[in-house]
C-alpha cells in the first residue's frame, strides 16, 4: 500500500471522455425512440446461467429477512417491462459478477442492455454496429458475419455441430494442446468454451467487427433455437468482437413460457452437477412470459470494454474511477 | 497444505504442479461471453526453472506446496555437496546437491548469503545476492591507453566464473559483478 492509492484507476481527462462517450449513447438511443429505463441493481431472483455466479446477500425488508440478488445482466426486469408494452427500451447499469476480475474483467460493471420488439437478429446487429461506430466515432472498415462451426473448421478442422465420439476427441485434444490443461473429462461446450477464448476470439475484429453467429443449441441461454442453413439446430443469437475483445451478446429471445421454465431447472440441473448452488426461479419473469412478451431480439454491450477500446487503453481499470482493487 | 482455488492465485504463490512445486508467476482470467470461465496460469516449476502455461477452469483447487526462501551463509563444498547456515542464529546446516545449486555454483564464496529454497525441508535451489564482491585470479595484463573506447577482455574470477572485463584490469582486483547478467559493474 503506498499513499498514492487513493487516486482513481482513470485520469480525470479519460472521465470526461467517457462522460462524453455514456452522452453519446443517450443521444442515438432518444434519435431511434428506444426509451431509457430503470430497473433494479438490487432483486428477488438470481441469474440461473451455469456460468454466471451472482452476489447475493440479506435485507431486512416489510416482508422479513429477505435473500436479495445483485443483477447479473437486467434482462429479467427489461423482459417483464416489454411484456408489459413498454415498446423498444434501453438501460445503462450496473451488474455485478461475482468472481470475475482481471484485466478486462472487473466484478461490478456498467452494462449496456436493449431490446427491440419486432427486429430480427440481422436488424439488431446492423444496430449494435452503428453504435459502435457512433461511440469510437469512426466507421468500421466492415461488418462480416462468422458462423461458429465454420470458425472451429478454419482452426482446427473439427466441426463441434457434427456430433461424434471423434469430433469430442479431437476437440479434447486440442484444448489440451493450447492450454496444458487435462481435458479427459471435458464436455463438448467445456472444450468449444476453451478454444474460442483463447485461440479463435484473439483473432477476430482486427479489420473490423466480426459478429459470430449460429452457436451450438446447448449454448443457446436464453435465445431461441432455429435451424441454420445446413439444417443443424442452433442457437438464434450473436457476440460481436472488435479487436480481439468480446464486446456484445445478442439474443432472439425466448418468448415461450413453458420452454424458459425448462431452461431455468436445467440450468440448474447443471448447477447442482457442478456443485454451485441452485437458484430459485423467477416466477414472476414466467408469468411475464405467459401474459405474452412481443417476438424481438435483445442484446447486452459491456460499456467499459467498448470505452478501453474507444480511448485505446489495455486495462479495464484504466476506464473506471475504481475498479475493485481501487474502491 | 492447504488447497488454493484459481481465484487465489498470486503471483508468488507456491502450489503442487504434477508432483513439481511450483511459483505462481501469472494468472489471468478469461471467460467467453457465455459459457465457461478459465484461468490461464503461469508457473515456474522450482525443481526445474522451466515456465509452464497451463489453463485451469475457474474454481479448480491446487495444493500448497511447503517451500520457504531462507536466508543462508555458504560454508564450504565437500566435492559433492554445497554446505550452508542458516543466519539466525541457529546453526542450522543445509547440504544442497549439483541439481539444487544449478549455475549459481559459479558465485559461490564463503560467508556470502544466498536464498536457499527449500521443499519440504529440502534445498531445492540456491539464488545468489544481485550483485557479489570478487577478486580476479587470471585476466591479460592490463593495456595502457585508450579506455574510454570501452574494450573488454575475459578474467577469470575467485569463483572459476568468466566475465569479460575493462582492459584496465588487473590480476588481483576486487570487481563488483551482477549475477544476474553475469557482467562487470565496477571496481569493488
Amino acid at each position: 500500500m503506498s499513499a498514492a492509492d487513493w487516486r482513481p484507476g482513470a485520469t480525470i481527462e479519460v472521465l470526461h471522455a467517457r462522460a462524453a462517450i455514456m452522452r453519446r449513447i443517450r443521444d442515438f438511443f432518444h434519435a431511434r425512440d428506444v426509451l431509457e429505463v430503470e430497473t433494479p441493481v438490487l432483486g428477488h431472483a438470481g441469474s440461473s446461467d451455469v456460468h454466471l455466479d451472482s452476489l447475493s446477500l440479506s435485507a431486512r425488508t416489510p416482508a422479513g429477512d429477505t435473500r436479495l440478488w445483485l443483477q447479473t445482466s437486467p434482462e429479467y426486469h427489461m423482459k417483464r417491462l416489454l411484456a408489459a408494452g413498454s415498446g423498444p427500451i434501453f438501460q445503462l447499469s450496473r451488474v455485478f459478477r461475482d468472481g470475475e476480475a482481471g484485466r478486462r474483467h472487473n466484478i461490478e460493471f456498467t452494462m449496456l442492455e436493449w431490446y427491440r420488439p419486432g427486429f430480427a437478429l440481422e436488424e439488431l446487429i446492423q444496430e449494435v454496429a452503428d453504435l459502435i461506430e457512433t461511440v469510437l466515432a469512426s466507421p468500421l472498415p466492415q461488418v462480416r458475419l462468422r458462423r461458429y462451426r465454420e470458425l472451429f473448421t478454419t482452426h482446427f478442422s473439427v466441426d463441434p455441430l457434427q456430433e461424434s465420439p471423434e469430433m469430442l476427441a479431437a476437440l479434447r485434444d486440442h484444448a489440451a494442446r493450447h492450454a496444458g490443461a487435462d481435458t479427459t473429462s471435458w464436455s463438448r461446450d467445456d472444450c468449444c468454451d476453451l478454444l474460442m477464448s483463447l485461440v479463435i476470439e484473439p483473432t477476430l475484429g482486427r479489420d473490423g467487427l466480426d459478429v459470430v453467429v449460429d452457436y451450438p443449441a446447448s449454448q443457446a441461454a436464453l435465445a431461441r433455437k432455429r435451424r441454420d442453413r445446413d439444417g443443424t439446430l442452433v442457437a438464434s443469437r450473436f457476440e460481436v468482437y472488435l479487436e480481439g475483445i468480446e464486446l456484445a451478446n445478442g439474443f432472439d429471445e425466448l418468448t415461450d413460457a413453458d420452454e424458459q421454465q425448462a431452461r431455468f431447472e436445467k440450468d440448474n440441473q447443471q448447477r447442482l452437477a457442478l456443485g454451485k448452488p441452485c437458484i430459485s426461479t423467477d416466477q414472476k419473469l414466467i408469468d411475464a412470459l405467459h401474459s405474452g412478451m412481443p417476438a424481438g431480439c435483445g442484446v447486452a454491450l459491456g460499456i467499459d470494454r467498448l470505452i478501453m477500446l474507444a480511448l485505446e487503453r489495455e486495462d479495464i481499470d484504466s476506464v473506471m474511477a475504481f475498479s475493485l482493487e481501487k474502491c | 497444505m492447504a488447497s488454493y482455488s484459481t481465484n487465489e492465485f498470486k503471483g508468488g504463490l507456491k502450489v503442487m504442479l504434477d508432483g513439481d512445486p511450483c511459483n505462481i508467476v501469472e494468472n489471468e482470467f478469461v471467460k467467453p461471453g457465455k459459457g465457461q470461465a478459465f484461468n490461464r496460469v503461469k508457473l515456474r516449476n522450482l525443481m526445474t526453472g522451466r515456465t509452464w502455461e497451463r489453463t485451469f477452469k475457474s474454481g479448480e483447487t491446487l495444493e500448497g506446496a511447503d517451500v520457504l526462501d531462507i536466508d543462508m551463509e555458504y560454508l564450504y563444498n565437500d566435492g559433492e555437496m554445497w554446505h550452508f547456515m542458516k543466519t539466525d542464529g541457529s546453526f542450522e546446516q543445509f547440504a544442497a546437491d549439483k541439481k539444487a545449486v544449478g549455475d549459481t555454483s559459479r558465485w559461490l564464496k564463503e560467508q556470502v548469503v544466498y536464498t536457499i529454497t527449500l521443499w519440504n525441508d529440502n534445498p531445492i535451489s540456491v539464488t545468489p545476492p544481485n550483485f557479489i564482491e570478487l577478486e580476479v585470479v587470471e585476466t591479460d595484463p592490463g593495456l595502457k591507453g585508450d579506455t574510454a573506447q570501452g574494450g573488454s577482455k575475459p578474467a577469470t574470477l575467485s569463483t572459476g566464473a568468466m566475465v569479460r572485463v575493462p582492459l584496465f584490469i588487473n590480476q588481483g582486483e576486487t570487481l563488483k559483478i551482477d549475477t544476474r547478467s553475469g557482467e562487470y559493474v565496477s571496481r569493488a
